[in-house]
């Protein structure tokens, strides 16, 4: 069994080498991704045998319990529902600019319902959908796509960053999120969001890095969802998949099948499990499709087919966690209708909610570059200040 | 704070055995970690080794690896995982290991440091501060001399400390790290090995006494947005700050053999920027010229330039002078002394000033 890199020096962190002889494999076979996705449910939400669920030894993954997978599908109908909607609201106008969750939302869902809430989650643009079902207010979340403010909720209380928009630049806060409360002895996990093409950047890369040396729980979660607005993933990488660049930082990977919920809740489940349990970053790969445009300004069909749409069409992640838990006897018509009427619900209130203009006070752009504002920002405040007076009495 | 118009000299410390710069930024830390467990300090080579100029001496020795520590080589790592230890209750202090070199990251402090307590409405505050040794004059190579405050001084929600004296590099450090915002920290590294006759346990006491004390106008004793007029003169003013303090005042002392009382700031913070110190040593000699190493297109200096011309051009008898580097990349040892500010430069500089009505 190996314990040493190639070169005889020690391989930075014993957990590699403690989890990987726990599961009898050799630290290589547990960092590398198992040789197929991890997948439960076939396209048509069918469960598959655990033979043919592409684990192995220590690459297995329990399927959650029945109440747990309830609640994932509630957040897929429920966010599948929000998308619509804001969808909706950027037409109208009411949003500036809305990324589409639709097609994601298995993924988003299992990233939310994998944490505690002592745990904290650093989202994109795209993750909506992950940060309503951690129990952000929609409204909230469509602050900053509204143009109200650049966030619209207090990550503190939720424990969710802002959605960050520069590229995996929120990857080394997660690090940092993590190191700070392994420092005071909390066990704090921390789940770190990015997109396929997002890996190219070099903040991917010292995350990564610095998580593995400071052997911190983060779960690097990437939603490769094939593009990078125009450009598809073959762009990007010449790697055999993202999950396979966990080995090159010393840290487990698996690539699991994003629109199949359960397998998604299931692994990030235990990667959050082992992070926690054993102080380390793990990198998880969900394969799924974004099935809109990169967002209401993008025209995709610039460069994809629609045959291309259709054919993930077929592998719908609320379609597929519908036929799986009806077939297991969870989900009955009155659920169903439950679930959808709550749906609604929230849909309305958000409609409701964005069809008065908020009250804004200009004043306060400059209230909180600083803890208190300098004697430079207090002249321009007065200014401004002076300015919107007069324009009300002219 | 209020900004005070009358800036004086620190109060000067008990007068004891010489210290260095270095060693006023060292015992900073070092009080400061001793004080406070969310006090941290990590970068490149600062652990085992103390840091290439030394800075970080013994404190991993001394507060344990978990306090002070070498991260991989990777400076938008460093300020990225800072954020994230900010964000969760830490105040980290970090050093990138020259001035050019925190250029990988720059998105980090741009996109990030600087702009997340005004995302999150003031809810998410990042008490940090990015320790910069800076400027020139050490004969270093290419990469290793840039000036380069103007491009975090341009970023809203960063505050620019650079302290150019011993007393002045423990209060203003003890002052960056206590902040609730974040500072960088500049460090200019030919004063790193000047000395002065400084009790810094002296300067301990005066520090944390007037951080206990409620009632004053912010913890320390202020140096953040308030200039000091560090030598008294009627004629002209010659603005400056970090390491071209000590050029301006030899400038000074050489003005005087020809006649001419220049009055000496040293501005300290560049932001928040003291206005008011500005405009009282302008009004009160109605010239100035403005000196500092960077180069002066788009600069700190052109700045305050403007600034003057703004709130005190009919109190000025000459047009404002600048005595900065020149528009060039920094050059090489052997070449750089002509490209610093000078003490004849500066005088040539008064010598250019109107000086009849
Ligand atoms: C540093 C940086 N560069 C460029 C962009 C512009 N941009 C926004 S999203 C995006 C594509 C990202 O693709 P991917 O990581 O696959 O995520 P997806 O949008 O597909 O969810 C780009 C280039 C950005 N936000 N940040
Ligand atoms: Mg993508």
């Amino acid at each position: 069994m190996t314990s040493e890199t190639r070169d005889g020096t020690p391989i930075q962190g014993s957990h590699i080498k403690e989890t990987s002889s726990s599961f009898g494999i050799t630290p290589e076979q547990y960092m590398l991704p198992a040789a197929q996705q991890i997948r439960m449910l076939d396209p048509e939400g069918k469960l598959i045998p655990e033979a043919a669920q592409g684990t192995s030894p220590g690459h297995e993954y329990p399927i959650p319990e029945d109440d747990a997978l309830l609640a994932a599908y509630e957040a897929l109908v429920v966010g599948r529902r929000v998308n619509d909607q804001n969808y909706a609201l950027v037409r109208q106008g009411r949003l500036a600019v809305y990324p589409s969750s639709h097609g994601q939302e298995a993924c988003q869902v299992g990233a939310a319902l994998a944490l505690g809430t002592g745990d904290w989650m650093f989202p994109t643009y795209r993750d909506t959908v992950a940060t309503i079902t951690r129990g952000v207010d929609p409204l909230e979340v469509m602050v900053s796509f509204r143009g109200d403010w650049h966030c619209g909720y207090d990550p503190l209380q939720y424990k969710i960053a802002a959605l960050s928009t520069p590229l995996t630049t929120q990857l080394l806060h997660a690090v940092g999120v993590a190191h700070a409360a392994k420092l005071r002895g909390e066990d704090t996990v921390v789940l770190a969001m990015c997109g396929d093409g997002a890996t190219s950047e070099g903040d991917f890369h010292e995350a990564l890095n610095f998580a593995a040396v400071f052997e911190v729980p983060v779960v690097f979660f990437v939603q490769n969802n094939g593009y990078a607005i125009s450009v598809p993933l073959s762009a990007q990488t010449a790697a055999p998949s993202l999950a396979h660049k966990a080995i090159g930082y010393g840290m487990a990977g698996e690539q699991v099948d994003g629109n199949d919920m359960v397998a998604v809740l299931a692994t990030l489940r235990r990667a959050v499990d082992l992070a926690r349990k054993n102080s380390m970053p793990l990198l998880l790969e969900a394969i799924t499709y974004r099935m809109q445009a990169h967002t209401n300004a993008d025209d995709d069909s610039r460069y994809r087919e629609s045959a291309e749409v259709e054919q993930w069409k077929q592998r719908d992640p609320l379609l597929r966690m519908r036929t799986f838990l009806t077939e297991r006897g969870v989900l009955d018509a009155e659920a169903e209708t439950r679930i959808s009427g709550k749906a609604e619900d929230v849909a309305a209130a958000l409609r409701l909610a964005m069809t008065t203009e908020p009250e804004m006070n200009p004043l306060e752009i400059f209230d909180h570059v600083y803890a208190a504002p300098t004697a430079q920002l207090r002249e321009q405040r007065a200014k401004l200040a002076d300015e919107l007076e007069r324009s009300q009495e002219g | 704070m209020a900004n005070t118009t009358t800036a004086t000299t620190t109060a000067p410390a008990v007068t004891t055995k010489p210290t260095t710069f270095a060693a006023a930024l060292n015992t900073a830390m070092s009080d400061a970690m001793e004080g406070d467990r969310s006090v941290c300090v990590f970068g490149e080579d600062v652990g085992t080794l103390g840091g290439v100029f030394r800075i970080t001496d013994g404190l991993t020795q001394r507060f344990g690896a978990d306090r002070c520590f070498d991260t991989p080589l990777a400076e938008s790592g460093i300020a990225g995982m800072a954020t994230g230890m900010a964000i969760n209750g830490m105040r980290p202090v970090i050093e990138m290991q020259f001035d050019a070199f925190a250029y990988p990251a720059l998105e980090q402090i741009f996109s990030h440091i600087a702009k997340t307590a005004n995302r999150s409405r003031g809810r998410v505050r990042l008490p940090l501060v990015i320790r910069i040794p800076y400027g020139g004059g050490v004969g270093g190579v290419e990469h290793h001399c840039d000036s380069s405050e103007a491009y975090y001084a341009h970023t809203p929600g960063l505050k620019i400390y650079t302290p150019a004296t011993v007393s002045d590099a423990y209060l203003m450090l003890r002052e960056a790290i206590d902040s609730p915002d974040p500072v960088i920290f500049f460090e200019p590294k030919k004063l790193y090995w000047t000395k002065e006759a400084v009790d810094l346990s002296a300067l301990r006491t005066q520090y944390e006494d007037a951080a206990q004390d409620e009632s004053a106008p912010s913890a320390g004793v202020g140096a953040e947005g308030r200039a000091v007029v560090v030598r008294e003169g009627t004629d002209v003013s010659l603005i400056s700050y970090g390491p071209s303090v000590s050029t301006a005042l030899k400038a000074a002392e050489a003005a005087a053999e020809d006649g001419i009382s220049a009055e000496v700031l040293d501005l300290r913070s560049i932001v928040p920027f003291d206005d008011a110190a500005l405009e009282a040593t302008v009004t009160k000699t109605g010239r100035a010229v403005v000196i500092a190493e960077a180069q002066g297109f788009v600069s700190v200096a052109a700045e305050i330039v403007a600034r003057i011309q703004e709130r005190s051009f009919h109190s000025l008898s000459s047009p404002v002078k600048r005595v900065t580097g020149f528009d060039i990349p920094y050059p090489s040892p052997k070449l750089e002394e002509h490209h610093l500010p000078s003490v004849d430069r500066i005088l040539d500089a008064l010598d250019e000033l109107q000086w009849e009505d």
